[in-house]
């Protein structure tokens, strides 16, 4: 029976292939909606929470003005002198590594490719402190600092849009009115959210006051980076750099803070919180979606039946039972499910894929989403081919033919 | 059967469109039901045929008490014993003449090569032999017609019920579907009752039936 029902609902569905391609379409967009926008969705969280961890999670950025990242608020405001953090790394036990830091924007020109970079001064430890790997030649050493050479180390970005395709170790460079020669090339970091750090020189800040900027008084450092000791509370830290810092800037005890304090830490649990009201924002698009599929896959269902009332009829008229017409309008439509589902699965798939690659976000095959999408749109599917199918089955026979 | 009742619709709106209806059809009769529509003939063909249930009253088909069926038994008896003919056709679009022939048979699980045969021989019979995969919507009227009665007379059945069968179709196309039904009647022995008003099929009935206001108002027989 089971056999005959199923020949009967496949030579059902070649018949009509054009409702069968509408049935299969609701489901199938349904179905790949709601994972393609999951699995890009979880892609971006994990670009997020990547770049969170490659800024470092103990860093704390020291910077003169009394709010972050507000330009202007550091007019006037004296910027630091290396004395600053020396003494800080001096003082304060729960310092793992301290380096100043100067920052200026130059052109840089290479051969006949100019652009405007940022260059960043500062000593051996600035790699450790920011987690940069070297990906190629070497980085510049304590002897560099002191003899002020003039080499420096790239980013990725620098190296693509100042070499193309060329090897960049070895080769001279002219950042503002010197020459420099490239001697290591840095790891790409990657860019989703955060700005691109690629896009970075960094070189011996001997040799950026000496050779680009002119050394023109102490106060040169417009910023100070620290990595804290594993296990240290961040906020007592920050206590205790906000309390020399004041000292040494001869803050009266009515004056504000003239600098700031960036932690990393803050912001990754900031972002984090943030990445996970997006994965939920996420999610509830994904119930939408699915929920307007499954709409749409009932109303396909619906009309169809209804349309198939009248051929109800004509099976029971001439001695099919209730149970053989549901049997076949069952198979019919777990079919149309499955197929609609299977189609939408490798659909979304390949499209996540290649959005993955155009958006720049990993690709990461969620196994769940996949099977919940597909069984809801297949027991909507069943659900709203199988329900109405047995109002009709259960007509009289001649109430169903009546049916046009 | 007597007493036969069929009310549409609860209280002060019901509609008794049968009003208690004594008949006996006899194995191998030809008859034709008549009476001005809405006189109920229809609806006494639907509940002789097992299409419809009546409200009250009994009915004995070769025995069985039909009343006391439940759907799926009254299904098998459709599938085993009766064929229809109806005047909409009612065959499944877009479907070969064939397949719907065969639909019967495939709810009788026979096999795929039997069914064939069987198919092939009631279209032959009714005279089209060449028609095999033309779907309803490449046929005639009298065409289709005709597949409706191959597929009504494919599973071989003791009875078969036409409601109106040449209603939608001209005189001479009515002609060949009556002699059609008559050479069933007379060389299979098949009961045959048709529902019409047109008097011409009615004149090759021996025993006439007149319905109106859901009684019975005449019976008589031709010689």
């Amino acid at each position: 029976m089971i056999w005959n029902a199923f020949a009967i609902a496949v030579r059902e569905i070649s018949r009509n292939l054009t409702r069968a391609f509408l049935t299969v379409l609701g489901i199938f967009i349904g179905v790949a909606s709601i994972i393609t926008m999951v699995t890009l969705g979880e892609g971006a969280t994990l670009a997020v929470k990547a770049q969170i961890s490659s800024l470092g999670s103990n860093l704390l950025t020291l910077r003169p003005g009394a709010v972050f990242g507000q330009r202007g608020s550091s007019v006037g405001v004296p910027s630091f002198t290396e004395r600053d953090a020396e003494t800080l790394g001096e003082q304060i036990a729960s310092i793992a590594a301290i380096a100043p830091v100067r920052m200026a924007s130059l052109s840089t020109i290479y051969l006949s490719n100019a652009r405007a970079s940022s260059i960043t001064g500062t000593t051996p430890i600035y790699f450790q402190i920011n987690k940069w790997s070297l990906a190629e030649g070497r980085l510049f050493k304590e002897a560099d600092l002191r003899s002020g050479s003039a080499v420096c180390v790239i980013g990725n970005t620098v190296r693509v849009e100042l070499f193309g395709t060329e090897n960049p170790i070895g080769a001279s460079i002219r950042i503002g009115r010197a020459s420099c020669e490239v001697i290591g090339l840095l790891a790409a970091k990657g860019q989703a959210g955060m700005g691109d750090q690629d896009d970075t020189i960094i070189m011996p800040l001997s040799s950026m006051q000496r050779r680009l900027i002119g050394k023109t008084s102490s106060h040169d450092i417009n910023q100070i980076s620290i990595s804290a000791v594993e296990g240290t509370n961040s906020l007592d830290l920050i206590a205790d750099i906000t309390q020399i810092m004041r000292q040494r800037r001869n803050l009266q005890s009515n004056q504000d803070n003239d600098f700031n304090i960036f932690d990393t830490r803050q912001i990754a649990e900031t972002l984090g919180s943030t990445t996970q009201l997006m994965t939920m924002l996420l999610a509830a698009v994904a119930g939408v979606s699915l929920l307007v599929g499954g709409i749409g896959i009932m109303n396909i269902m619906l009309v169809s039946v209804t349309e198939r009332t009248h051929e109800i009829g004509i099976r029971l008229a001439i001695g099919a039972t209730a149970s053989e017409v549901l049997l076949q309008f069952l198979v019919e439509a777990v079919t149309l499910s499955c197929i609609g589902g299977i189609v939408g699965i490798l659909i979304a798939l390949g499209l996540c894929y290649g959005l993955a690659q155009v958006i720049k976000v990993p690709f990461n095959f969620n196994t769940q989403i996949n099977v919940i999408a597909f069984a809801f749109s297949a027991v909507v599917g069943v659900l709203f081919g199988y329900t109405p199918a047995r109002r009709a089955a259960k007509l009289n026979p001649i109430d169903a033919l009546r049916h046009e | 059967m007597n007493g036969l009742t069929k009310t549409y619709g609860l209280g002060d709106a019901a509609f008794q469109a049968l009003k208690g209806i004594d008949l006996t059809i006899r194995k191998g009769e030809f008859v034709v039901i008549m009476g001005p529509s809405g006189s109920g003939k229809s609806t006494l063909m639907n509940v002789l045929g097992c299409l419809d249930t009546p409200t009250s009253g009994h009915y004995l088909y070769e025995g069985i008490a039909v009343e006391t069926l439940d759907a799926d038994q009254r299904s098998l008896l459709r599938r085993y014993a009766l064929g229809f003919i109806f005047q909409g056709f009612n065959l499944l679009a877009r479907t070969s003449a064939l397949e719907n022939v065969e639909l019967p048979l495939l709810y009788r699980g026979m096999s795929r090569k039997e069914r064939h045969e069987k198919a092939t021989a009631a279209l032959t019979a009714v005279g089209l032999p060449t028609k095999l995969s033309s779907t309803p919507g490449e046929l005639s009227g009298g065409q289709q017609q005709r597949v409706a009665i191959a597929r009504a007379i494919v599973t071989e059945p003791s009875t078969l019920f036409a409601d109106e069968p040449t209603g939608n179709l001209d005189s001479v196309t009515t002609r060949d579907i009556i002699e059609i039904l008559t050479r069933l009647n007379v060389d299979r022995g098949i009961t045959v009752l048709i529902v019409t008003h047109d008097e011409n099929v009615a004149a090759c009935a021996k025993r006439r039936v007149v319905i109106k206001d859901g009684l019975v108002e005449s019976d008589s027989t031709s010689p």
